[in-house]
């Protein structure tokens, strides 16, 4: 046994987390910055916190992450980390070329309370911040929130930073596209596109988390949204701000400092989730829904009903972020099986809560919700009544090895498989690769577990 | 065949050159630091190399390869042992990054020295998950009462509790929450003051560590196991099994493994370990502490060992072999050694052809630079440049210089215990005239050579190295191969250029011993051999022009 000191037995923590389901604000301050074309990430703390981001970023994508940091030492943990930072900039657009650099804190540079601003500001005054380019930051203090946080934050700050108004709309539809990956963000922009409607994706780290092998190194890869187009976002006629806890915020100041409107809706995940992710662009943009997504839209219906016998009734467990739990709990509903366990280590209010109970309120069954909460606790719901099958990041192997139940990999961190940087789970035809997922893991189990009598050719 | 000094001698790679240019890009004060830090090497007569700068600040950002003091003493040195329960007081983040991510294997129901209790907390990640009211009003009730639930949750040996970078600016004391909670629970409790902020990378927390598991464990056991020859095994974490590979060895030779800092490890074998009679050291930098302040209080002397080959094992088996002086330990490391070649050559021949000539940077850890220069060295290919993330000078130079290091700010600032003979445990294990005949007979005691002076001359050895000057001389010099850590991994393969980590190996192993010296060679012929380096160009860009109309059959 891989957990072998887990008890069955509940007993209440206060203090102590235990295999945590959540992980700290700065690291998805780094990727929302990675999303940015010809930006470099900067960690304002010591150098542990960029070496673990980078680190943990590099095993779940398979890919460079360049990102750089203040190296605070003791000196600088008691008179403050401006030094470390006026070096940084300096040697970062001396020697790396940035046009930007996304400057996001850590516990130790907000505990002692710098302002990221300030120092900007001495940098520019001293000539350190070339012309054209720009420094921008966001205040991520690891004991608030979490990774997904930490992304809303930065993601906001690039509307704090760079959105304008240029005083008449565009006919572009702004698209925030939550903790997701480079795969969904390019399915997102797809679908817009196949719609005909103009958008700007921001973050967009497709392209930069995804890229090809070709024998030359770049720094800067080719995609991400760019400092124009960041500019422009204060002039769309209207954001979509998909996943509330994730991109809320940045569409909610588009909306105060430029006037544009935003509609917060769930991740685009299944059918329901991308249906309502297509009609509302369809409305707020004016336009018709092609055939071809129709059609898309009809396979995954397809799907759904050819398969709808190995779905139904079967519970599941899942952990991940709040706006994740939320798209893939609706998604699972709707094909008849029942998520009964869902945690996510990101706190997340009472009424987002509220809302997931809404979802599984006919489940014929008892629905636990933690959040925030661990997977140690999921683990300990499991051995007191075990599910059919679990969702979750990479972690959730040893519960599922220990428990004997089977595993799709979703969320972050994925250590252990390739797939999510490259195929999407949003759209339909995520909505079909995701399907696709959960009946390998169940049907290979069946297959599994058959016997001579029963083994069954066609499924 | 080339020779490594062929390839230096090259005019457009003259290093004088290559080192200008490296640091040609820099503004002036970090061209001057940097200069320091990058060496040419040359060894003299007397084995003595050029002095260079290391163990020093890492410059804001220049992007290098260094982790924390935390990582360095939670992560490696207490991460792979596997009956304590770690608890990380701070923020999420740092608990999160150093869950299961070293590779560290351990077998808990089955442990050389220690009861087997099978415990096992490694595939746990335990934090007090700071919030911001502690930051606040400070962090010490919410430890305690984690330890508190940890203990009644699991009822360990031994709760560790690690200091993150917010917990030293507020000033929690974990050391008297650790006191309080030690005489509460009746079960060994102790901190460890490893702010990421200390010291200048991972090697401050290895020395924390080092401090923290000599004062509250090491010498809490007096029982005398059964077993000849017995050993210590130091700075080894058992990356991919390579401590199973080396205990299996050792166990072959009839020698007797008491405990091992830290791969494959348990807390009883560390308070256990002052009975052994011979502290072997793999990695220098990172263990060094412990087994100084053993020879100092228990009378244990240490040799420097090396696992890494097969050529390097055996060279260790016969040193340990000589310090025992015993007939029929040297006859048996004999016989295992002359029982396990074979297969070694057999497999180092089957792919030598493949793989000789080939060239190689190693840019990693604070000994795997040097020790990994024995494998590749196995395989005919040649190191044409080198340096550790967070190595000292007495790494690169050799401990001769120990006494010439000036000690800094950063390295004042972490403890150096001070350690006297204890009145009872004390005992010597060689008298002077036995280390004296021993040292004639190539036993050295208490010493350490550096990887300078094992390398060519006109060498590139540069420490603490940068993207910049990675993504450079890989441009320049366009090696076969490329070994570093995760973060560099990708980078460096984007440029078409295979590369082998050699922190966690990406995958596999083990790589030490013997059975580890065949894994390594095969691994490293698929790499440096493989076709899917050619792959980058499609048909149409190796062929752009359409010389004519394409003609149907």
């Amino acid at each position: 046994m891989l957990l072998r000191h887990t008890p069955k037995e509940i007993t209440e923590r206060s203090a102590l987390t235990i295999n945590p389901a959540k992980t700290c604000q700065p690291i998805g301050a780094m990727y929302a910055a990675l999303g940015i074309h010809g930006c470099l990430p900067h960690s304002h703390g010591s150098q542990g916190c960029y070496a673990y981001h980078r680190s943990a970023l590099t095993r779940h994508y398979k890919e460079p992450v360049m990102a750089a940091t203040s190296a605070f030492t003791e000196g600088a943990s008691v008179f403050g980390g401006q030094a470390n930072l006026l070096q940084a900039i300096d040697n970062i657009f001396s020697v790396y070329h940035p046009d930007i650099i996304a400057v996001h804190t850590t516990c130790l540079s907000e505990t002692i309370g710098d302002d990221i601003p300030q120092i900007v500001n001495k940098a520019r005054a001293e000539g350190k911040i070339p012309s054209g380019k720009y420094v921008i930051h966001a205040n991520t203090p690891s004991y608030v929130g979490s990774h997904v946080t930490g992304f809303a934050t930065m993601t906001r700050a690039m509307v704090d930073y760079f959105a304008e108004s240029n005083g008449h709309k565009n006919k572009t539809i702004n698209l925030i596209p939550g903790y997701s990956e480079p795969a969904d963000m390019e399915e997102i922009r797809r679908i817009a596109s196949l719609m005909g409607v103009h958008t700007i994706m921001f973050p967009d780290t497709s392209n930069v988390l995804n890229g090809p092998l070709t024998g030359k190194f770049r720094m800067y890869p080719e995609g991400g949204v760019t400092i124009p187009e960041l500019k422009l976002t204060g002039s769309s006629m209207g954001t979509l701000a998909l996943g509330k806890l994730a991109s809320g915020p940045a569409a909610k100041a588009l909306d105060t400092k430029c006037k544009v409107p935003c509609e917060m809706l769930d991740l685009p995940m299944g059918l329901h989730g991308t249906d309502m992710f297509v009609d509302i662009l369809r409305r707020v943009a004016g336009v018709n829904v092609p055939d071809v997504l129709t059609l898309e839209r009809g396979q995954l219906v397809d799907v759904i009903s050819d398969m709808h016998q190995y779905f139904y009734g079967k519970k599941v467990a899942i952990a991940g972020d709040p706006d994740q739990l939320l798209a893939i709990a609706k998604f699972l509903v709707s094909i008849d099986m029942i998520p009964v366990y869902m945690v996510s280590g990101t706190p997340a209010g009472k009424k987002f809560e509220n809302s997931l109970r809404e979802v599984v309120k006919d489940a014929p069954c008892e629905v636990k919700i933690k959040i925030p909460g661990d997977l140690f606790l999921l683990h300990q719901w499991i051995k007191q009544e075990p599910v059919d099958l679990l969702i979750g990041n990479t972690y959730l192997k040893y519960v599922a090895k220990d428990e004997d139940i089977p595993l799709v990999r979703y969320g972050f961190p994925i250590f252990d498989r390739i797939g999510h940087s490259y195929f999407p789970t949003m759209g339909y035809k995520g909505g079909i690769r995701f399907l696709e997922k959960i009946l390998d893991a169940l049907l290979d189990r069946k297959d599994r577990d058959a016997t001579d009598i029963n083994m069954e050719l066609v499924m | 065949m080339e020779t490594t000094e062929d390839i230096m001698a090259d005019e457009s790679l003259d290093p004088e050159k290559v080192k200008l240019e490296l640091i040609a890009k820099y503004p002036i004060k970090v061209a001057r630091k940097r200069a320091k830090q990058i060496v040419i090497n040359k060894v003299g007569e007397t084995g003595d190399v050029p002095e260079i700068q290391s163990n020093v600040r890492t410059t804001p950002g220049l992007i290098g390869q260094r982790g924390c003091c935390y990582a360095g003493c939670k992560g490696v040195v207490l991460g792979p042992t596997r009956d304590i329960v770690n608890i990380t007081h701070g923020p999420i983040g740092c608990g999160y990054y150093s869950w299961l991510t070293r590779r560290n294997q351990t077998d808990p129901d089955a442990s050389p020295g220690t009861s087997s209790d099978g415990h096992n907390f490694m595939p746990y990640c335990f934090s007090t998950d700071m919030q911001d009211e502690q930051i606040i009003f400070g962090g010490e009730k919410k430890l305690k009462q984690a330890i508190q639930e940890a203990y009644d949750l699991f009822k360990p040996k031994a709760i560790g509790v690690f200091a993150t970078c917010p917990v030293g600016l507020i000033g929690d004391d974990v050391h008297s929450v650790c006191k309080e909670m030690k005489e509460k629970l009746n079960i060994n409790v102790f901190g460890f003051s490893c702010e990421g902020y200390k010291g200048v990378s991972q090697s401050a927390g290895h020395h924390i560590a080092n401090n923290g598991v000599f004062t509250h464990v090491v010498g809490t056991d007096d029982t005398i196991r059964e077993g000849n020859f017995k050993i210590n095994l130091l700075g080894e974490y058992n990356i991919g099994g390579d401590s199973f590979e080396i205990e299996r060895i050792i166990e072959k030779c009839g020698i007797t493994l008491v405990s091992s800092f830290s791969g494959n490890s348990t807390v009883g074998g560390f308070a256990n370990s002052h009975t052994a009679d011979l502290n072997l050291i793999m990695c220098h930098r990172s263990i060094n502490y412990v087994a100084e302040m053993m020879e100092k209080k228990y009378g244990i002397p240490w040799i420097k060992v090396n696992f890494i080959s097969a050529e390097s094992t055996a060279k260790s088996l016969r040193k340990i072999a000589a310090y025992f002086e015993d007939p029929n330990l040297t006859e048996r490391v004999e016989a295992v050694i002359a029982e396990e070649m074979p297969a070694v050559e057999a497999a180092r021949n089957a792919v030598y052809p493949r793989t000789k000539g080939k060239r190689v940077m190693l840019f990693v850890g604070g000994s795997r630079a040097h020790h990994y220069q024995d494998l590749f060295n196995e395989l005919g290919m040649l190191t044409i440049s080198a340096g550790y993330e967070f190595g000292h000078r007495d790494d690169y130079e050799g401990r001769k210089v120990l006494p010439d290091i000036r000690v800094d700010a950063d390295s004042r600032n972490i403890q150096e215990l001070e350690v006297h003979p204890d009145p009872e445990k004390f005992r010597p294990r060689k008298r002077p005239e036995e280390v004296e005949k021993l040292n004639k007979n190539g036993v050295v005691f208490s010493e350490y050579e550096g990887m300078m002076p094992d390398m060519p001359n006109n060498i590139l050895i540069i420490d603490d190295i940068s993207q910049y000057e990675t993504d450079q001389i890989i441009e320049m010099y366009k090696p076969d191969m490329f070994c570093a850590g995760i973060k560099e991994k990708y980078a460096i393969q984007k440029h078409g250029i295979p590369m082998k980590q050699l922190h966690s190996y990406d995958s596999g192993g083990p790589y030490a011993g013997f059975a580890g010296a065949v894994n390594f060679y095969n691994e490293i012929d698929r790499m440096v051999n493989s076709k899917i380096w050619s792959y980058m160009k499609a048909p149409w860009q190796k062929n752009p022009q359409l010389m004519a109309t394409y003609a149907w059959e």
